[in-house]
Parts: C-alpha cells; sequence; structure tokens
C-alpha cells in the first residue's frame, strides 16, 4: 500500500526517493550486494539482444491496436459498418454506451446534470480500463499519442545531431492542468478542455474530416520535437491523469524481476514517464519483483529494449510467474558469494 | 561559466535546473490555459447563432453538455450535422447546419440525432431545472407531413430550432409573380430531401426533383411541417407567411429558388407574431 500511494505521488507530480534501508526485503538487499556486472558483461548482452530489441514485439503489437481501433471509428461512419459510431470522446460499441472519462468529467462538472445513458457509458469504459489498465488508453487507443511517437523519433533523430535539446518541465504542471480545467469547467459552464484536446481534435478529424483544429495539434507537435521531448503526454495531458488513476489498481502491468536486471538504462530511455522506472537504478529497487506504477502506459517499449527480461506484461492473476531469464549466465561466479543462509529471500 | 568562477557545486546545478523546469512549467501552463481560454471569444462574439439540431438545449447548456462524439453526425440520413471546427471556440465538435446547404427535412421521422445523443444535449424533454424561454415552445407537437396518415404523426420535441422569415420580399419568387422551370437550385446543388412519393424512406438529391410551376410555392410545398407556412394574400401579392408551428427546420431556405434566399431561418429565434 505504502507503495501504491507513493506511485500516486509520483504521478501527481513528485520526485521519486530512494526508499528507506527499512523498506527494503531481504531478498532485494542481498540482490543488490551480490550483483556484480562488468563491462564486458554489457558489451556482451548488447551483443546478443541487438536482434531482440529491433523485433519490437510490444510497439508493432501496440501499433496495430492502436490503428485497428481508430480505423473501426473510421469505417463505420464511412463504410456505415456501425461497429463503433461515435469517436473517442463518446461512442456506442455494437450499441453499449461508450464514454471518454476525462470528457464525461468535464461534461458533469460543466452541466451539472448526468443523464443515465452517461452514467452507463462513464461506467463502462471506466470498468473496461479498470481492466485493461487505464494509461493503456493512452498508448493503445489515443491517436496523437501515435503521432507523438512518431514527433518523438524525429526530435531524437536531431537530439543525436545536436540540433534540438530536450527540456523537461516540472511533472506537477499535469496535476495544476487538471485541477484547472476541472475548477474551469464548474466556473464557466463550458467543456472547456475539449477545445484544445488533442485526443478528441484527432479522432474528429480521422472521423469526420480534417479542420483547422489540427494546427493546434500541429503547433504541439512543432513544440515537442523542437522543444520538450513528448511534452504533451509527460507534463500536460489531464485525460492521462484520469486514466492513471483509474489504472492504479489495475491487474494489468508491466512487472519488474531485479534478478534479471542489469541496470543499463535502456528502459528508461524509451520510456515516456521514466520516473515510474526510477527503481532500475542500481540499489533502489526494495524488492525483487515490483509491479510498475500507475503512471505507466503499458506501452511496452522497455519490455521491447530489455535485454534481460527483466520488465514484462503482467496480468494479476493470470500471469503466474516471469518467464525464466536468458542471461543468468551474466550474473558471474565471481561476482556472487553463496548467499548467507537466511538472508535470503527465495523469488517469488 | 567563465574559467576563473568557481565551479558550482552539484547541487547548485540542480536547484537551477529545478528552477527551470518549474518556470517554464509555469509558462507553458499559463499558455495552454490561456490558449483554451481564448475558445470564449467566438462564443461571446458570434453575431449570429448557429442553427443546432433539433432537440438541442439552450445554447449555452448544450455547448456544456455536448460531449463533441458526433453521432448525431452520423446518424443523419441527409448529413445535415457539421462538427464545428476550430473558429466555433469551446464550440468546436458541436453540431451545427447550414440550412442553406443542407437542412434538417426529418426524413429520419423522428429525431434519430436526438435518439443518437448519449448525454442529453439533444433531447426531447428538458430537465425539470433548464427553463424554457417564451417563444421557444411549439403550440403542439409538430406534425410531420410525410407520415400525418400514421398512427404516430408527431415530432416528440417541444422546441423550435429557430424559425423562418421572409428577409427579401422583394426577391420571393411568388411576391414577383415568377414560377419555376427545372431544379430548384441548379444542377450543382448537393443537398437532399426525401419525397415521400419518391421513395418513403431515401432521400433523394434536389438537384434531380424538377418543377414546373407558374408561381412558385417551394417554401410551402416543400415544408415538412404541417401547417407552419402558407402563402396568403398581403397588399394584394401572394406572400408565404410563417405560423407558430415552424420549427426552424431550414428546408424553405434550402429549397428557395431565389440567389441568395428570400427565406431564411433566424436560429435559435423564438416565434414572435410580428
Amino acid at each position: 500500500m505504502n507503495r501504491t500511494l507513493d506511485q500516486l505521488r509520483l504521478m501527481f507530480g513528485g520526485e521519486p526517493r530512494k526508499p528507506a534501508p527499512e523498506a527494503y526485503t531481504p531478498g532485494a538487499k542481498h540482490l543488490h550486494a551480490t550483483k556484480k556486472l562488468k563491462k564486458q558483461d554489457f558489451l556482451d548482452m548488447e551483443a546478443r539482444d541487438a536482434g531482440y530489441r529491433k523485433r519490437q514485439v510490444w510497439r508493432k503489437r501496440r501499433w496495430a491496436v492502436l490503428l485497428t481501433v481508430n480505423l473501426l471509428f473510421m469505417a463505420s461512419y464511412w463504410l456505415d459498418v456501425q461497429l463503433v459510431e461515435g469517436s473517442l470522446s463518446g461512442s456506442r460499441f455494437l450499441g453499449f454506451h461508450m464514454i471518454d472519462l476525462n470528457a464525461a468529467l468535464g461534461l458533469m462538472l460543466a452541466h451539472k446534470h448526468i443523464i443515465v445513458n452517461l452514467l452507463i457509458g462513464t461506467a463502462t469504459v471506466g470498468t473496461v480500463w479498470l481492466l485493461l489498465g487505464g494509461r493503456s488508453f493512452c498508448s493503445w487507443v489515443c491517436p496523437y499519442h501515435l503521432l507523438s511517437e512518431w514527433a518523438e523519433q524525429l526530435h531524437l533523430f536531431l537530439a543525436k545531431k545536436k540540433l534540438v535539446k530536450d527540456h523537461p518541465l516540472h511533472r506537477g504542471l499535469r496535476t495544476v492542468i487538471w485541477v484547472t480545467f476541472a475548477v474551469l469547467a464548474y466556473g464557466t459552464g463550458y467543456t472547456v478542455y475539449e477545445t484544445i484536446s488533442p485526443t478528441g481534435i484527432v479522432s474528429r478529424a480521422l472521423i469526420y474530416g480534417p479542420g483547422l483544429a489540427l494546427a493546434w495539434v500541429a503547433a504541439l507537435l512543432v513544440f515537442e520535437v523542437l522543444y520538450s521531448r513528448r511534452a504533451w503526454c509527460r507534463y500536460l495531458c489531464p485525460v492521462g491523469l484520469t486514466y492513471g488513476v483509474v489504472g492504479t489498481f489495475s491487474p494489468v502491468r508491466i512487472h519488474y524481476d531485479l534478478e534479471k536486471c542489469a541496470h543499463e538504462g535502456e528502459c528508461k530511455k524509451v520510456c515516456l514517464v521514466p520516473h515510474v522506472l526510477d527503481h532500475i537504478t542500481k540499489g533502489r529497487a526494495p524488492a525483487e519483483h515490483l509491479d510498475i506504477g500507475p503512471d505507466c502506459t503499458r506501452c511496452g517499449m522497455c519490455v521491447d529494449v530489455c535485454p534481460g527480461g527483466a520488465l514484462t506484461f503482467s496480468i494479476a492473476g493470470v500471469t503466474r510467474k516471469p518467464p525464466p531469464t536468458k542471461l543468468v549466465a551474466l550474473n558471474t561466479p565471481e561476482a556472487a558469494p553463496p548467499p548467507a543462509g537466511s538472508t535470503e529471500g527465495a523469488p517469488r | 561559466m567563465s574559467g576563473d568562477a568557481p565551479k558550482p557545486v552539484v547541487s547548485d546545478v540542480r536547484a537551477k535546473e529545478q528552477r527551470r523546469k518549474l518556470l517554464q512549467a509555469a509558462a507553458v501552463g499559463v499558455g495552454v490555459v490561456g490558449l483554451s481560454m481564448t475558445g470564449l471569444l467566438p462564443v461571446l462574439l458570434r453575431k449570429e447563432q448557429r442553427l443546432r439540431p433539433p432537440g438541442a438545449l439552450d445554447e449555452h447548456d448544450f455547448l456544456a453538455s455536448c460531449i463533441k462524439c458526433g453521432q448525431c453526425v452520423q446518424v443523419c440520413p441527409v448529413n445535415a450535422l457539421k462538427p464545428a471546427d476550430l473558429f466555433d471556440g469551446f464550440g468546436v465538435g458541436v453540431p451545427y447546419l447550414e440550412p442553406r446547404e443542407q437542412a434538417c427535412d426529418f426524413s429520419c421521422d423522428v429525431g434519430q440525432c436526438i435518439l443518437a445523443c448519449p448525454t442529453g444535449a439533444l433531447t426531447y424533454h428538458k430537465p425539470a431545472f433548464l427553463p424554457v424561454s417564451e417563444g421557444m415552445q411549439v403550440p403542439a407537437p409538430p406534425v410531420l407531413l410525410a407520415k400525418q396518415h400514421e398512427p404516430e404523426p408527431n415530432l416528440n420535441f417541444t422546441e423550435r430550432m429557430g424559425v423562418a422569415r421572409l428577409a427579401r420580399p422583394e426577391a420571393c419568387l411568388s411576391v414577383r409573380g415568377e414560377g419555376v422551370k427545372g431544379s430548384a437550385r441548379g444542377e450543382r446543388f448537393k443537398g437532399k430531401k426525401r419525397w415521400t412519393e419518391v421513395d418513403r424512406w431515401a432521400p433523394q438529391p434536389v438537384r434531380e426533383h424538377r418543377y414546373e410551376l407558374e408561381r412558385c410555392d417551394l417554401c410551402v410545398r416543400e415544408c415538412p411541417i404541417k401547417g407552419a407556412i402558407s402563402i396568403e394574400d398581403v397588399a394584394g401579392k401572394p406572400t408565404p407567411v410563417v405560423h407558430d408551428a415552424c420549427v426552424g427546420c431550414g428546408v424553405c431556405e434550402m429549397m428557395c429558388p431565389a440567389e441568395p434566399a428570400a427565406i431564411v431561418i433566424d436560429a435559435r429565434t423564438p416565434w414572435s407574431a410580428t
């Protein structure tokens, strides 16, 4: 529970902290003390896993899902298939009401009147994303996320050439933005956030045809390319925070296995929300097995790049145990003295 | 850092970076919220109201309660509804009609958009706490001529979208004593309308419907609502006169052969006898 609260604190903008000494499990302590990797080990890992990393399995799956969902919305209108009528802010999926949680919240605050269909749609979507991981909405469905991913690749390319530099912003901004838009909706009686919501704008543009509102989305992308990497999704989007809160108790998680982690930091380099991976820094993981916090979008980029297979998708109650490590051999014998009896916690 | 300046300690650099992060976050935050609030300007400055779909709540409530999903846009059989763009500010993504291009001819029979709306922004019956302004309520449930002989001939919404007005009587073909030959709006007009005698359910392109009229009465002839408009003798001229059954659907404006239209819809305007 303490960890859950701490992960929520991180999501709302707090900085990661090194766990207190008494927070470490004996097993984790032991692993931290005994795990020693040399430069050669890293080079071996690089060589061994270059191919694995290039496959980008989860990214392919995720892009396929994201494109399929958005294409279904488009096809439903264009070809009159009527599978998912509407757009991301509200739709009927085979007749069932679906309402975007953040849009619904703004609307309820602005209009101050809730009809049954709205409630049903909101509850349905809330349940779906509670089960599927909350912010997995961001990386698996939101069309702006995909545009932003492409912009990120451009940003990283330019950054490599030293043409641009990333300027991280304070992550507390998103919480402030969330509260501000909630207050504005209640105070003005308008759904103010929807005016600039890139999720809504891109979704509507895909379904009902492009409009000038896309200029705002383009401006955002330019800002992300030239100035601040993934700025919207990282520091601003209140939709992400809403779904993040929903996903706090979701069974779908990225699971971290300390034993397999080589502390290279590959995962943090690709992560949209690297603060959720703070514990991969050597010495910071308080337990051998950890679930990544609610701000994680379950995009699977870290799973794709992790050379040791320390990060995996897990579903509570379904995934029995993480797959066996490929890198056991790298915990080289001279680095690991025999465990001191009772201090060893058996891996889960 | 110049060469002879003392090297800053790590915590100094960190504090500086932290300050930059905070300041830039504040600037970006103010920018984003400020930008979103510019959406208020079009709402305040718009001179003419948008014509909203049937059953829409009053403008402010409508903008507040519409979730901008476009399900109403999708179900309209004549594609009369469009989601508004950037320049509608807070109204971005909210459906509206341009009746001159495509009016709401009720070829869906019931107001499919009202049925599709998930939030009650379009509704047959306003919730009790929302007032109905004077002149917006139709005197009786509108009778749809297309189904006037059926057991349920009414449209069940209670408030009008707007009201028709003969804005340019001098251009009205009926007043001028002119007729209509061929299609009402020319061969390139893209609008559609249902003619029950052609097809009970499928709307037809207006350009394919041809007339042979000695004196134009299209606004009356094509009006889908019973008793909403008639040709009356006004100062010796046969003139279209709008009655309080008018719901403001805009079919008269769409069908008017004069260019620009002699009869127009005043969106969201209450009925007045004058």
